[in-house]
């Protein structure tokens, strides 16, 4: 079982949306697939049509009071699950606080999973928190989405920084351009010669696409609605190249 | 995968029942339909084992095949559901070599030595729909299912919705199980398909049985309890006959031998219950079919035990004994053959129709002797014999005084299961015990012997075969060693089990059975009183 997760500090970058088409197209694939919302503004809940709401809150789940098992929620689509958000998230960094080792917690709870799932999604919200801190110990992989900026390279670096100061087990970094503007020149510039220079850098990129907007209208990833759309086939080229680097 | 589902059938559509849009448009407003998908048609073969064990079992195993990749499925009457992928698969097999799966880790135990045959054989017509929430998210699915069977009889099955929830999703599914069921004007469990696709045949499942089950009541005339008895018997024999032909699994020559072997015990032991010209004139012909038998059952006896000697072997390979074993499978092709010619012979079919015909014929006199009193008397009897001859036997006695002394223990097991359904059930079965741990430990002793004559003889036979390697012979010596060990060690457990049942307390455990036989008292019964067939007989299993 691998565990990914999408994360970057800055909101809005394309961390669910990354989330809710690579888990899909992992299920495409055959693997049997988990995604957790870990969000409390639940937006890959939404985006698959779930409730945003767990049995006994995030408390009960991080505590390990109710069974995981009984939070999972089948998706509409074959070898996909979603372990919802729920609005308790809010406050996951003081349950978090009061266990005994707060940054392997993720990690113990997603442990009983490997024989259920082959890959496990953790779409995590922007910020750095103890939360944060917990998935970055139990991932094998970060899937950073960068929008194409000199800034964007800098919490690039900030990140792998963080990471290393880890003990034990660090999570490999793979970084991506996402939500790049064409008309933009140096959101080519930077996207065409990042990932030539860089080996954290995928050569996959994500465009802004009008496409992955209308997910939030059809609730569903776009590789559903629309497989052969353009947002689709570079979702496609992403996973692909997950695939063959994480997996 | 397992996953739980919930049936509900809907009733074959007449004037006034709500029809399959009527049912599904119940579960509006709080849920709706998505796109139904493409219809698929699906072949489907029910399977179980000629004695119904999976049914017995509450199980429903099915095979389907289709445009979607073949597959077993098996479910419990519950609406438990575990699939597994099958492949290409002909019927009948045994449960053993069907691929490894979750199905075939259930049923393998169930089936054991016994095929899976299909029992029932269908084509039907599938269609999937999702039921979506108020958010638009599939919640469960449901599969409509026509079915129409085509073997044994063609029939039109009642249309079949069935509920299975997405995960996560149970309590909702709960609820569209509910509210489907309640529209289609239907409360309780649908029956299972299978036994609709066998009742349109005028068939039943669980009707074979190798027990014998007539009910006979303690105040039958004797002879009509042996008559009925005796006529069960006859149709035991003759379902088994097709099975034994086409050599399906080796229970089917198990079973028609333990009636042939019953049969000729009754014989023997009816007295005047039965006209002296009518036994004189069946038991040589029932002789001659049970020897007809005996060559290629102690063949399927050497071949089911083959893979633990083998596994046994301390000096030999398994490698190296393979010529006996080929040998072995050559002589059961042979023997096979010549059982098939028998069954198929002229002698066959004049006995069984002629054993019928007498049978059918039988005057049931009014006044001669009751069920009971001969079933006590006899027992008692046999009871007697085992005691006295088991009695005599010391450690140096020769081997034939065993062997004697379980035909003597056969007589009274036969007897025992005849007149099972007179005695109280559970004093039967304690005596049924005493009486099997004394049958096994002579059991024992004669086979093992037998086997190690058959071994000598197969050597012989196999020194006749040119290149036949002498590591061969070795291993089948190393076979030979075992088997007098176990009949050395069966020997020396003699005393200490006819010492258990000749003790006391099975001594007065059998006399309870005896007497739980409602013999004469007040209640006189109806002499000549017809036997029914008890749907769950309660007699003995068919030991050998
Ligand atoms: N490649 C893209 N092209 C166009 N729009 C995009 C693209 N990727 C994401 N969006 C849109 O941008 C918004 C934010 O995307 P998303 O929710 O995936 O980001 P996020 O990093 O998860 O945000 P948050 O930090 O709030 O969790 C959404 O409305 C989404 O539809
Ligand atoms: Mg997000």
């Amino acid at each position: 079982m691998k565990i990914l997760a999408t994360y970057n500090i800055k909101g809005g970058v394309g961390k669910t949306s990354t989330a809710v088409n690579l888990s899909y197209l992992a299920a495409q694939d055959g693997l049997r697939v988990l995604l957790w919302d870990l969000d409390p503004q639940a937006a890959a809940s939404y985006l698959f049509r779930i409730r945003p709401r767990v049995k006994g809150g995030g408390k009960a789940l991080i505590k390990g009071s109710r069974e995981i098992d009984d939070s999972i929620k089948g998706t509409d689509f074959a070898d996909l699950d979603l372990l919802p958000a729920d609005f308790t998230y809010r406050n996951l960094d003081l349950v978090l606080g009061a266990t005994k080792k707060p940054t392997r917690r993720i990690a113990r709870l997603l442990a009983p999973l490997s024989d259920q799932y082959d890959v496990i999604f953790l779409d995590c919200p922007p910020g750095i928190s103890l939360l944060s801190e917990s998935v970055l110990q139990a991932a094998d992989s970060l899937l950073v989405p960068l929008i194409p900026t000199v800034l964007s390279l800098r919490t690039l670096d900030q990140l792998t920084e963080f990471i290393s100061g880890f003990n034990g087990q660090r999570p490999a970094v793979l970084a991506f351009f996402s939500m790049i503007d064409a008309r933009k020149n140096l959101h080519r510039e930077i996207a065409e010669r990042l990932p030539a220079e860089r080996d954290d850098v995928a050569v996959a990129t994500i465009p802004a696409l009008s496409q992955i907007e209308r997910m939030s209208v059809e609730r569903a990833p776009v590789a559903a609605f629309a497989p052969h759309s353009r947002a689709a086939q570079s979702y496609q080229a992403l996973w692909a190249e997950v695939r063959a680097r994480a997996l | 995968m397992q996953t739980f589902s919930h049936v509900v059938e809907l009733a074959a559509g007449g004037a006034g029942q709500p029809s399959e849009d009527d049912v599904l448009a119940a579960l509006a407003p709080r849920f709706t339909l998505g796109a139904p998908g493409r219809p698929r048609t699906v072949r489907r073969t029910w399977l179980d084992t000629f004695d119904w064990r999976l049914h017995r079992a509450g199980l429903t195993l099915e095979y389907l095949t289709g445009p979607r990749p073949a597959e077993l499925v098996l479910s419990t009457a519950a609406g438990d559901l575990v699939s597994q992928p099958a492949g290409r698969l002909a019927w009948p097999a045994l449960a053993e070599d069907l691929p490894p799966g979750p199905v075939t880790a259930v049923i393998a135990p169930l089936a054991g030595i016994r095929a899976l045959l299909a029992a029932a054989r269908a084509t039907s017509a599938v269609q999937d729909l999702r039921v979506l929430n108020a958010d638009t998210k599939t919640v469960a699915w449901i599969r409509a299912d026509r079915t129409t069977v085509d073997h044994p009889a063609a029939a039109q099955l009642p249309a079949r919705l069935q509920v299975t929830a997405v995960r996560g999703y149970q309590l909702q599914a709960q609820r569209i199980g509910e509210v489907l069921a309640a529209a289609a004007g239907l409360n309780g469990h649908p029956g299972r398909p299978l036994d609709a696709a066998l009742a349109a045949a005028g068939q039943r499942p669980e009707a074979y049985s190798n027990k014998i089950s007539v009910q006979l009541g303690p105040g039958m005339a004797a002879r009509g309890a042996l008559q009925a008895v005796l006529l069960q018997l006859l149709d035991t024999l003759e379902a088994n006959v097709p099975g034994t032909i086409r050599d399906i699994d080796t229970e089917f020559l198990h079973d028609l031998r333990v009636s042939v072997r019953r049969t000729r015990s009754v014989l023997k032991l009816a007295g005047d219950a039965l006209p002296a010209s009518l036994t004189a004139r069946f038991r040589a012909e029932f002789k001659w079919l049970g020897d007809l038998t005996t060559p290629t059952r102690d063949l399927d006896v050497y071949l089911l035990n083959y893979d633990e000697m083998a596994g046994a072997l301390v000096s030999g390979t398994p490698a190296e004994l393979e010529p006996f074993h080929a040998h072995l499978a050559r002589r059961r092709g042979i023997e096979q053959r010549s059982l098939t010619r028998g069954l198929r012979s002229a002698r066959f079919s004049r006995l069984a129709r002629e054993w019928r015909g007498a049978l059918t014929g039988l005057t049931v006199p009014r006044a001669g002797e009751r069920a009971a009193d001969l079933a006590t008397r006899r027992l008692r009897g046999a009871h007697r014999r085992v005691l006295r001859q088991g009695g005599a036997i010391s450690a140096d006695s020769p081997a034939e005084q065993l062997h004697d002394l379980r035909k003597r223990c056969k007589e009274l097991r036969y007897l025992l299961e005849i007149f099972a359904s007179l005695f109280d059930p559970q004093a039967y079965q304690r005596a049924l015990k005493d009486l099997k741990g004394l049958q096994d430990c002579l059991g024992e002793f004669q086979d093992r012997q037998v086997q190690q004559e058959e071994l000598r003889e197969f050597a012989g036979q196999m020194m006749g075969d040119r290149d036949v390697p002498a590591t061969a012979l070795l291993a089948m010596g190393e076979l030979a060693g075992g088997l007098g060990r176990a009949q050395r060690r069966a020997r020396d457990e003699f005393a200490e089990r006819f010492g258990e049942f000749a003790s006391p307390a099975s001594d007065r455990r059998f006399q309870e059975l005896t007497s739980s036989a409602g013999t004469s008292g007040g209640r006189t019964g109806t002499t000549g009183g017809s036997a029914r067939r008890s749907a769950n007989g309660r007699a003995g299993d068919a030991g050998e």
